[in-house]
């Protein structure tokens, strides 16, 4: 996506690279849209409309409690729809995500609490059963054939089936262990809040540094300044909200609570990592390249089957990571884990968040936009006493927006492309 | 009645060789007992009618079908081509109609794709993709195939048909290819895209290498072409120098209206 910014026009010929003149930014931003390629633009004027428009209703709606209760509530999603978004890359579905975040925290819950192992051991179970329940349904899709939306449907019902199975008579098992209480529920100390800002904010400066000098020492025009841009815009963001998570947010005023929760503190670094992952690795390019042309990549020399097998196993792990952030949170897990909206939400948000229905287009932060965007609608709804009938029109009304922009930008792509 | 291989330039080598080659699919014989030869800095049209098997015999250089009968040489030695693994890897290169690109990848990535360049993050540690060395490559090496490409950061989907064609080529001679096979490189362009890709088919052959053009438009195969080979149903008809030829004789052979005169063989 930044790459795009510093599009430059080269002239081919034995004449060699001649200086050229840019548009302003503002001119190729315009340019971008037309031609539809608008990435994460819609979804943050959208949290800006939202931000706004609750925080007129009820000034309550921006304070650093609220707001950081909304990052505790979209955790799990978050989590979840980072998974969905790296299924949807390959052009892919997995409906199976809800049950397995489900059954994954159950796994995690039987470990602990019935077999009385410790926390990390259940931890380690849980996520290991979402990978291996992803590398089953991965397996099964490309060696047999299947459609994934077939088999993750399938899998839909199966995994809650078993999740029932696991939990038995009870029903309900409720978390006291204090490492698992703690994933979500415990507080970074504001130093290390901003110890950790200020270093990914200076990897970040330092990486872009890097980058500058390399291409400069390699003979190659440089980027534009759409780059550094873009390192300021999410340094910027992040500073400010970690700022806001170290305010203290207690009402009364005392003891002070302050600091990144650690369930928030969890999400950034998948989604960071994941991001990494997609972007900067070979898997990552082969990742992109099965969701834009399976037959390209086929041809390339990609195993394409292995990858797409990765990817289900990487989407089932993450579920079940959002299962455990979710069961931490509650300190239980239950029948309905995993069950009533959570899916439908994961996709909403991985596609709100700007990721394409379509393949091969889309980032992890997305799942991380995405949710926020689902996360403030319910946040600012209950602040208003609406009722959940409001709630679910409105965000369906805001996924619908978001595919209807997705499929327009696509055919504006199709039509500029020729 | 082996007709006697065409005239070589300069009496070298061909690059690529089939002699005899026979492929039948089921009680219909799609090539019978073909015999074609590329040389290094050749430029070669593959004529012929619809059903002719000018896709049959693409297929047999480029591995995916297996002949028969009939020899394959390859720079003089004889091989069974098993595979278009096996094709690529000694050389031999199609690019299909469908150019097979990722549009959703920039260009640099569709040039590299599948033979990513790694570079440790930090020493010792994670891979992670080289873009910076991958991008210097690949812009020195479209700079010497006069390739016009707006720019390597560019998303396919943003290119015009031509400059997609001339990643699609690119892409195939830039990993030591000796014969690229083209499958109507301008079917589907405009007149200045057209222009492009009979650039690049050029600066291919001063690379020396052996480029074999499939095409249906005479007027496209007249321009770049050094010789023209026409195969009816399932047998090579004629073989023209292009300098020496003329449009009457190509149609003539491809119909079978006027048979033989100017060919070869």
């Amino acid at each position: 996506m930044a790459s795009t910014f510093s599009e430059r026009l080269r002239p081919g010929g034995a004449a060699g690279a001649a200086p050229d003149k840019r548009p302003p930014l503002a001119a190729r931003l315009a340019d971008r849209i037309r031609h539809g390629d608008i990435g994460a633009l819609p979804v943050i004027l959208g949290l800006v409309a939202i931000a706004v428009v609750f925080r007129i209703a009820n000034p309550f709606f921006l304070t650093p409690l609220n707001l950081t209760n909304l990052f505790l509530q979209i955790a799990s999603i978050g989590a979840i729809a980072t998974g969905v978004v790296l299924v949807l890359l390959l052009g892919e579905i997995d409906l199976s995500v809800g049950a397995v975040s489900g059954l994954c925290a159950a796994v995690m819950a039987v470990v602990v609490v019935n077999h009385g192992l410790p926390g990390w051991l259940g931890v380690v179970a849980g996520l290991l059963a979402g990978l291996l329940i992803g590398l089953f349904q991965g397996a099964w899709i490309t060696k047999l054939r299947v459609p994934s939306f077939v088999v993750t449907l399938a899998g839909y019902l199966g995994w809650q089936g078993a999740l029932l199975w696991i939990l038995g008579n009870t029903g309900t098992v409720n978390l006291s262990d204090p490492f698992i209480v703690a994933l979500v529920n415990s507080r970074l100390p504001v130093w290390l809040g901003w110890a950790l800002a200020a270093a990914t904010v200076l990897a970040m400066a330092l990486g872009e540094w890097r980058a500058r000098m390399r291409r400069a020492g390699a003979g190659l025009p440089a980027e534009g300044s759409g780059r550094v841009a873009l390192v300021v815009l999410r340094s910027a963001v992040l500073l400010a909200a970690v700022l806001l998570m170290s305010l203290n947010r207690n009402p009364r005023g005392n003891p002070p609570i302050a600091g990144v929760p650690t369930g928030v503190f969890i999400v950034l670094v998948l989604i960071a990592l994941l991001d990494f992952v997609t972007t900067r690795t070979r898997f990552g390019r082969y990742v992109f390249a099965v969701g834009g042309s399976a037959e390209a990549a086929r041809r390339a020399g990609i195993p394409v089957d292995r990858v797409r097998i990765a990817v289900f196993a990487l989407a089932s792990g993450l579920a079940a990571a959002g299962g455990l952030l979710a069961a931490s949170r509650l300190y239980a897990v239950n029948q309905s884990s995993g069950g009533g909206d959570v899916l439908l939400n994961a996709i909403a948000a991985a596609v709100i968040g700007g990721t394409s229905l379509f393949g091969g287009r889309g980032s992890t932060w997305s799942a991380l936009l995405g949710a926020l965007v689902i996360g403030a609608i319910a946040n600012g709804m209950d602040l208003l006493a609406f009722a959940s009938s409001v709630r679910f029109m409105i965000t369906g009304a805001v996924l619908l927006a978001a595919v209807t922009l997705d499929s327009y930008a696509r055919s504006r792509r199709e039509q500029f492309g020729r | 009645m082996e007709p006697p291989a065409a005239p070589a330039p300069g009496g070298r080598v061909p690059l690529l060789e089939l002699r005899g080659i026979r492929k039948r699919f089921g009680a219909v014989e799609a090539l019978s007992g073909v015999d074609f030869e590329v040389y290094p800095a050749e430029v070669v049209g593959l004529v012929g009618d619809n059903g002719a098997g000018k896709s049959t015999l693409v297929k047999v250089i480029a591995g995916t079908y297996q002949p028969e009968e009939g020899e394959y040489r390859f720079a003089g030695r004889t091989v069974t081509v098993s595979s278009p693994r096996h094709a690529s890897e000694l050389g031999i290169q199609t690019v299909y109609q469908d150019l097979a690109l990722c549009e959703n990848l920039d260009v640099v990535a569709n040039l590299y794709l599948g033979r990513e360049e790694l570079r440790p993050l930090l020493p010792g540690t994670v891979e992670i993709l080289d873009e910076l060395s991958m991008e210097r490559r690949a812009w020195q090496f479209v700079q010497e195939l006069h390739v016009r490409i707006p720019s390597l950061r560019k998303l396919v989907a943003a290119l015009s048909g031509g400059q997609r064609q001339s990643v699609a080529v690119a892409r195939a001679v830039m990993w030591n290819s000796k014969v690229v096979l083209l499958d109507e490189p301008t079917a589907a362009l405009g007149v200045e895209q057209t222009q492009q890709v009979k650039e690049l088919v050029r600066s291919l052959r001063e690379r020396r290498l052996g480029v074999v053009v499939i095409s249906h438009n005479l007027a496209d195969v007249f321009d770049i072409t050094d010789r023209i080979v026409v195969l009816r149903q399932g047998k090579r008809v004629a073989s023209f120098e292009t300098r020496s030829a003329t449009r009457q004789d190509v149609v003539a052979s491809i119909t079978g209206a006027e048979f033989g005169q100017g060919a070869v063989g």
